[in-house]
């Protein structure tokens, strides 16, 4: 491997880290908002799916990249208020509710986005960061998704917003003490259903990012799992939305390791590098863990264990 | 008999409020809802034609659905069964190059072969649950994605026939090791094999100690642990026989469909197979009508495709819409409907209490 190689080897690992990380930064934002307030939303794969292809569809029809990025995150956030409106029917299960929204999103996007597979869509513009270099290979792979420092911005406001706001707060107690919210007249359900649908529009970024930015095309395995890794991206980072920007530019990186060595030209084991991120989530999710308890920092009134 | 039907009441219900809706999007897409309606219940139970289709396709959903229903009983959600279902595939290609058996005996290897290897899959998951707490339906489904890379790899490399040329596969399976149908009919034995494998889930989980023993793990965990149940292991064993059942789906749709391993086996019956254990309830003999159902609306799904130009995806959004609906009928299962009825139409008179204003007014 020559000092080219392993440049373009390094910056395609690092610049593809932003790349691939950013769905990972939004779902997992949006799960962190949902899962604060007391619910799990497995179905943010769906979401992520779905706001993919109503992202791309936006922006093909509408030719403004901008309105596909506004669809992405309604489509986003209409597929969650389902989720939050059902798991407020007395008797049903939010992990069984999420999985069947997992199936009905990827589904509707499959279904309604057959005529978007050929065509081209106008995409996001890209931040350079890589113009400092003379070569080709690294200015390529120091492209910035746009909606990343958007992302890194919105991390940094929920991280003080959980702390400081009013907002922030009711949505900590009703997932830490329904019965404290319900004593100072505050409706959980509500509370909930309206952090369900906020995660699932910060989600839909997420799947705008990856439609409209990389790998900036609509086709039927463009998510395969990058939401529930972002699910579980989040009990990672303890339920805290700073330490979600870690995580995912750690998976991001994971994920753009395939991608990185092919552009070098080593093609073997293709299939064994894609799964990387995958096994990286089970180790993680493994060493995070603790039998027999929550994790600590987890939401007290989590339904889930 | 009729809790049975009282039981069925309202997943039914639910199924056709999803076929109404389900018309909606057909005529969103510009087609005839009627015309698909007809088309869906004609290519899945019109003709004898259709039934072959429909129950050859009813095979691996019903041990798909195992997959998630006796989990489910020892109170553990796998949805990972896509997984188990593939390297079962994978696990009965790869040792029909190896054994030495042939005839009948081989054909029972090579399912065996298919359902250890899913059996190890899901028990790994519910390994995980139990040694570090890690949520068994997150790490199933990683899993499947695991499995699916793995199965891309050794299929397009190490056990790849180098006579496939455009679709990478394995050797295929020799002659007589294959499943054959039943007499006269497209239908292979397979059916069978599903049939029975739910029979005997629910032989277990009703009549056998460790199979009560599981579903009191699954129902009552704080009244396992003060009667002293093995509950680790009893969890594991459930996991370890839905993995097989998917497992061995994957050898039978090896063993009797593809005649090799290859990518049509990544067809979602594993994530059918999710929805089918959730409208049956988790109940085993439940998912035999279930699964036939959909794996009717599974053969229907290329005839809509063809007749009336819808996307292929069509039967996704149904089972999408039918899954969603299932759930949320959960709601309705204890409602009083005479009181409702009461207090939508009957009016009360003057001299009636009216307590249905609740109790506060």
């Amino acid at each position: 491997m020559t000092a080219d190689q392993l440049l373009a080897l390094v910056a395609g690992i690092l610049g593809g880290a932003l790349r691939v990380g950013a769905p990972f930064l939004f779902v997992s934002l949006g799960e962190c908002i949902t899962e604060k307030a007391g619910r799990i939303n497995l179905g943010l794969e769906g979401v992520l799916v779905l706001s993919a292809m109503c992202g791309f569809g936006g922006s093909y029809l509408t030719g403004s990249v901008w309105l596909g990025v506004l669809c992405a995150v309604l489509a986003g956030g209409a597929l969650a208020a389902l989720h939050g409106v059902l798991c407020s029917l007395p008797r049903v299960n939010d992990v069984a509710t999420g999985i069947a929204l997992m199936l009905l999103g990827t589904g509707l996007a499959f279904y309604l986005g057959k005529p978007l597979i050929q065509p081209q869509a106008p995409q996001l513009p890209p931040i350079e960061l890589g113009n400092w270099s003379s070569s080709p290979a690294v200015k390529a792979a120091l492209q910035i998704n746009p909606l990343v420092p958007l992302g890194l911005l919105l991390a940094v406001a929920l991280w003080w917003g959980f702390a400081n706001t009013r907002a922030g707060l009711l949505v900590r107690m009703a997932g830490d003490s329904a019965q404290a919210a319900r004593a100072l007249g505050y409706s959980v359900p509500a509370i909930r259903i309206a952090a369900t649908i906020a995660g699932g529009m910060v989600a839909g970024l997420g799947g705008a990012c990856l439609t409209l930015f990389y790998p900036g095309s609509w086709n039927e395995g463009i998510s395969s799992g990058q939401g529930l890794i972002a699910v579980a991206l989040v009990i990672f980072a303890r339920w805290s939305p700073l330490r979600c920007v870690g995580a995912a530019l750690l998976f991001g990186g994971a994920g753009a390791l395939g991608p990185a060595l092919q552009a070098i030209g080593i093609g073997w084991g293709y299939h064994l590098f894609n799964i990387v991120p995958y096994v990286l989530t089970l180790l993680i999710l493994v060493l995070s863990c603790k039998p027999g308890q929550l994790a600590a920092g987890a939401p007290g009134e989590f339904s889930a264990r | 008999m009729r809790s049975v039907l009282q039981q069925a009441a309202l997943p039914v219900a639910a199924i056709l409020a999803a076929l109404v809706l389900f018309g909606g999007f057909v005529a969103f897409a510009g087609a005839s809802p009627v015309e698909a309606w007809v088309i869906l219940f004609k290519g899945a139970f019109g003709d004898w034609f259709s039934w072959q289709n429909t129950l050859q396709r009813a095979a691996p959903l019903m041990l798909t659905a195992l997959c998630v229903a006796i989990p489910a009983r020892a109170g553990l959600v796998i949805i990972g069964g896509e997984g188990a279902l593939v390297l079962g595939g994978l696990a009965a290609a790869a040792s029909a190059q190896v054994l030495p058996f042939t005839g009948w005996t081989g054909t029972v290897a090579v399912c065996v072969a298919g359902a250890l290897a899913g059996a190890a899959w899901i028990a790994l998951a519910g390994w995980l649950r139990q040694w570090r707490g890690v949520n068994e339906t997150i790490s199933s489904l990683l899993l499947a994605y695991v499995a699916i890379g793995l199965f891309k790899h050794l299929v397009e490399g190490p056990l790849r026939d180098p006579a496939s040329l455009n679709k990478p596969s394995t050797h295929a399976l020799a002659e007589s090791l294959r499943i054959g149908g039943i007499a006269g009919s497209d239908v292979h034995w397979g059916l069978v094999l599903g049939v029975l494998a739910c029979l005997a889930a629910a032989v277990w989980l009703r009549w056998l100690p460790s199979g009560f023993a599981t579903r009191v793990v699954g129902g009552n965990p704080r009244a396992a642990q003060l009667v002293g149940l093995p509950a680790a292991g009893l969890i594991l064993l459930a996991c370890a026989l839905g993995g097989g059942a998917a497992g061995l789906a994957g050898a039978v749709e090896v063993a009797a469909v593809h005649t090799s391993a290859n990518a049509s086996l990544i067809a979602g019956y594993g994530y059918a197979g999710i929805l089918v254990a959730f409208i049956a309830r988790q109940e085993p003999l439940a998912v035999i009508p279930v699964a036939i159902l959909f794996g009717g609306f599974g053969a229907a799904g290329s005839l809509l495709q063809r007749r009336l130009g819808l996307p292929d995806a069509s039967v996704l959004v149904l089972q999408g819409i039918a899954f969603v609906l299932i759930l949320a009928s959960e709601a309705l299962r204890d409602v009083d409907w005479k009181a409702l009825w009461a207090r939508l139409f009957v009016i009360p008179g003057p001299t009636r209490d009216p307590s249905w204003r609740g109790k506060s007014a």
